[in-house]
């Protein structure tokens, strides 16, 4: 029969294996689905998983899905691990994209090259300002981060759906719901002519090993690393527990907001109701796929955004649902979780104890 | 002995991963015997115990009960055989009440016929119940002659004991022993677990001495002395430590607490009362008393790690340190080693490079505008691994891969090293085997007679006398006047554990 034991040491290979294997039973199960769909598995899987990375405007296109993923769960990843329960990425990216996108309505005739760079900062502001709620909530009355950084997300999504339909909406815009386009100055610049990849992404991807090394080499990491497996001995090394409740949820949410400024103010262009494809939910996914560990988060990052692409792909050439998207990323996450179990615990096949 | 073998072992064997747990253990425990079963932790004494009370099965091996060949499948067989145990850690509900609590582990009967037969067997052994009083409001001592009294009314023949008395006072151990004797009188058998060898050799007829799963000797008690028990146990020669001369009163005062009050933040916490204490350079305070008592209120309010006390002052090396966190408190020169090892004093799932840095970075200046040099944090960590004796694969281990004897050498050790004036330590030894208890004792004497004040809070009593100059005792969060060791005795501190102290008035407060 099998049995579970716990592993007296962690494992390195199966906390990395497991992931992987994930991805791969993904795979297979969706091949399964594709074949009840009717579909032929084998062509799905590839315009799902493949096709994307073999010409250089799916590269680009992968890279811009990437980069708000990564940059999102980047800064949820310090917060994850120190135990801070961010749920809320969502309503903070779109904070952020108000604030900064906010600047260039007002301005929408500027020329200065400080527009960008002030939109940036805005935007990241305004994403920490959002993360601020459940901070001073969770610190000043013990509120469950996780409910306040949620509901907040829908407080967020209606302000932003109030202002491109009222005070912001564009006049010459036929009524749609949306602002003015932002000016030239307010337009992140294109790295290669003719594909979407943008300044704004060459920033994100940049992200996790800025990340990686305020981790690995800063007393302000470690003390994260320590707060989320032992706030005992976090509080005997001196961390104040309220000042990481903030940090963290201040990294999250302002990572959030800059994902949110740089979305706009790259491939999009102005503000409008739905500027997110479920990034700041999504990114938790990435978070969690990628061990929390930024290389983990780069990988992950670039694993979900395929599937982003994969998708849209499929709905194109092979005639699938776009349902089939959010569908892998429950299947990934499940398997994962799934796997997880491996990462501290070994099978054991054994016959019954016998005298 | 003529009776006939109650328990008879041969054989046994039980593995874990990554352990070898019990091999191949013969033990024979004999009607109306009073059998110890002795070993550092990790020999396998609970892995044996839980195998006999059916908790665990042996991978090898043969059980007879009462000469039969005898499969125990689990707790409930092994109490209907007759085999009753007491956990070291209380199985007891405290919302309810005595009564209660016994009639959930028992047959359904009626409660008044279960009140009788309680207040019989309660009497018949000595050991004082109230059957109303809810658990919460009880102490240690009587929660166990709950746990005792609930095996006593199955009529058991074999009666099992984990560690009983860590928890009590030397008073209500006394208490324990005479019920412990009467049940051997009537030809019941006790199988007691302990570490602390004077009362193994006062209450016990034989013993069974393990050491790494293995049974490596069997003697009488009454024929060895605590010292060469303690050697078998851990198979070398003990180095005997020695106490220090009495410290001149003129030098200087490194920790002065006065009138602290704290409320407690610990939902079953114990709120401390005036709290008055001084430690002078050179000085070893010990700080008795039962678990539970304030110790882990005392240790928070002193490393700085709890919030601000309601009132009082605390000054380490003179300058008031109410308000400040545990890195400036360090910065001014104290060290703190908190009870719990692991998630408190050390992180179980880091390094210990890492662990290293957890406490040291204050000190020894580990980083510079935010970033840490790990290199020197690795050279610190090899001094604490060699100076220390740690007994580990490397630097790189993480802390959960130490045994608790290690892992406490190199706790110690990493503080020590910082060159404290002040150190605060609290169990400094507990759940240490007994060779690494002597080495943590050295090193805790050669920072004293290097200068430095030594505050240690602790449950053991030989432990309390072997180091310290004064002796202080704590109880329900208030901490009697501290005594010089030489006009105290544990009788002393065995009455002192169980009241609360009042405030002695000193000449300054008297204002009337």
């Amino acid at each position: 029969m099998l049995r579970l034991e716990p592993r007296s040491t962690q494992s390195f290979a199966a906390a990395w294996l497991s992931p992987v294997m994930a991805l791969v039973l993904t795979a297979i199960t969706g091949g399964v689905i594709f074949l009840a769909m009717g579909k032929d598995p084998s062509t799905a899987l590839y315009i799902y998983f493949v096709e994307p990375l073999t010409t250089t405007s799916g590269l680009s296109e992968v890279a811009v899905k990437a980069g708000p993923l990564i940059l999102i769960g980047i800064g949820l990843s310090f917060g994850f691990r120190a135990g801070v329960w961010n749920i809320g990425a969502e309503g903070q990216y779109i904070a952020g994209a108000i604030a900064g996108g906010g600047l260039a309505v007002y301005f929408h005739d500027s020329e200065s090259t400080l527009l960008l760079p002030a939109m940036l900062v805005l935007g990241t502001l305004g994403g920490m300002t959002w993360a601020a709620v459940p901070a001073l909530l969770k610190t000043r009355f013990n509120a469950n981060e996780i409910l306040v950084s949620l509901m907040l997300v829908y407080v967020a999504e209606l302000l932003l759906v109030h202002l491109v339909q009222g005070p912001w909406r564009n006049p010459q815009g036929w009524g749609f719901p949306g602002t003015r386009m932002f000016p030239d100055v307010a337009i992140m610049p294109l790295l290669f002519a003719g594909k979407r990849a943008h300044l704004g992404t060459l920033i994100t991807l940049a992200i996790p090993f800025i990340a990686w090394f305020i981790l690995a080499r800063t007393r302000f990491g470690f003390t994260v690393r320590v707060f989320g497996s032992a706030p005992l001995a976090a509080r005997h090394a001196g961390v104040h527990s309220h000042r990481m409740i903030w940090r963290s949820l201040l990294i999250g949410g302002g990572f959030a907001g800059l994902a949110g400024v740089i979305e706009a103010t790259g491939t999009i262009g102005q503000l409008m109701p739905d500027i997110s494809p479920g990034y700041g939910f999504t990114a938790i996914i990435v978070a969690f796929l990628g061990r929390l560990h930024p290389a983990g988060v780069l990988l992950a990052g670039i694993a979900i955004a395929v599937t982003y692409i994969g998708g849209e792909g499929a709905q194109i050439s092979a005639g699938l649902p776009k349902a089939v998207t959010g569908l892998f990323q429950g299947i990934i996450l499940f398997y994962l979780l799934a796997f997880d179990l491996f990462t501290r615990y070994r099978i054991i096949v054994s016959s019954r104890t016998t005298e | 002995m003529t009776e006939q073998g109650l328990l008879s072992l041969t054989g046994v064997c039980k593995s874990f991963p990554g352990c070898i747990a019990n091999d191949n253990i013969d033990l024979d425990v004999a009607a109306g015997e009073i059998h110890a079963l002795l070993g550092e932790n990790g020999a396998g004494k609970s892995t044996l115990v839980k195998i006999i009370y059916g908790v665990l099965r042996p991978d090898q091996g043969n059980i007879r009960w009462q000469g039969k060949v005898t499969r125990i499948e689990n707790p409930a067989q092994a109490r209907s055989l007759g085999i009753g145990m007491v956990f070291q850690h209380f199985s007891l509900f405290e919302a309810m009440t005595t009564l209660e609590n016994i009639a959930l582990a028992l047959p359904p009967e009626d409660p008044e016929a279960l009140r009788a037969r309680l207040e019989e067997t309660a009497s018949a052994y000595g050991l004082a119940l109230q059957p109303d009083r809810h658990v919460y409001d009880l102490s240690m001592g009587e929660r166990q002659r709950i746990e005792i009294v609930r095996c006593l009314l199955q009529n058991p023949q074999l009666l099992i004991l984990d560690e009983p008395t860590s928890v009590l006072t030397p008073q209500e151990t006394e208490i324990l022993f005479e019920t412990l004797r009467t049940l051997s009188q009537e030809s019941r058998a006790i199988l007691y677990i302990s570490h602390k060898l004077e009362e193994v050799r006062a209450l016990c007829d034989r013993a069974t001495i393990l050491r790494g799963g293995r049974r490596v000797d069997d003697c009488l008690p009454a024929q060895e002395t605590t010292r060469s028990l303690a050697e078998k146990m851990i198979g070398k020669k003990i180095q005997q430590v020695s106490r220090q001369s009495p410290i001149d009163s003129g030098s200087s005062m490194l920790l002065a607490v006065s009138d602290l009050n704290v409320r407690s933040d610990l939902a079953h916490g114990v709120d401390l009362t005036d709290i008055r204490l001084e430690v002078r350079a050179g000085e070893v305070l010990g700080i008795a008393g039962i678990a539970g008592n304030g110790q882990i209120e005392l240790m928070g309010a002193l490393s700085g790690e709890t919030g601000s006390p309601l009132a009082g002052s605390i000054r380490i090396l003179g300058t008031d340190a109410i308000g400040l966190n545990p890195t400036a408190r360090r910065s001014l020169g104290a060290v703190f080693v908190p009870e719990e090892r692991i998630g408190h004093a050390a992180v179980a799932d880091m390094t210990l490079v890492d662990n290293s840095y957890l406490t040291g970075d204050t000190r020894m200046k580990f980083s510079r505008r935010g970033l840490i040099d790990w290199p020197a944090v690795t050279r610190y960590t090899q001094n604490v691994v060699q100076d220390f004796d740690v007994r580990t694969t490397g630097v790189d281990a993480l802390a959960s891969s130490l045994s608790g004897g290690n892992l406490q050498k190199f706790i110690v050790g990493r503080e020590i090293l910082q060159e404290p004036s002040l150190l605060v330590v609290s169990q400094p030894t507990w759940g240490v085997d007994a060779g690494a208890a002597a080495a943590i004792h050295e090193e805790i004497q050669r920072l004293v007679s290097a200068g430095a004040a030594v505050l240690m809070i602790s449950q053991d009593l030989d432990e309390i006398f072997l180091l310290s100059h004064r002796i202080a005792v704590i109880s329900q969060g208030t901490l009697s006047a501290a005594m010089p060791i030489d006009e105290i005795t544990p009788e002393d501190i065995g009455l002192l554990m169980g009241i609360r102290h009042e405030v002695q008035p000193e000449a300054d407060h008297v204002t009337a």
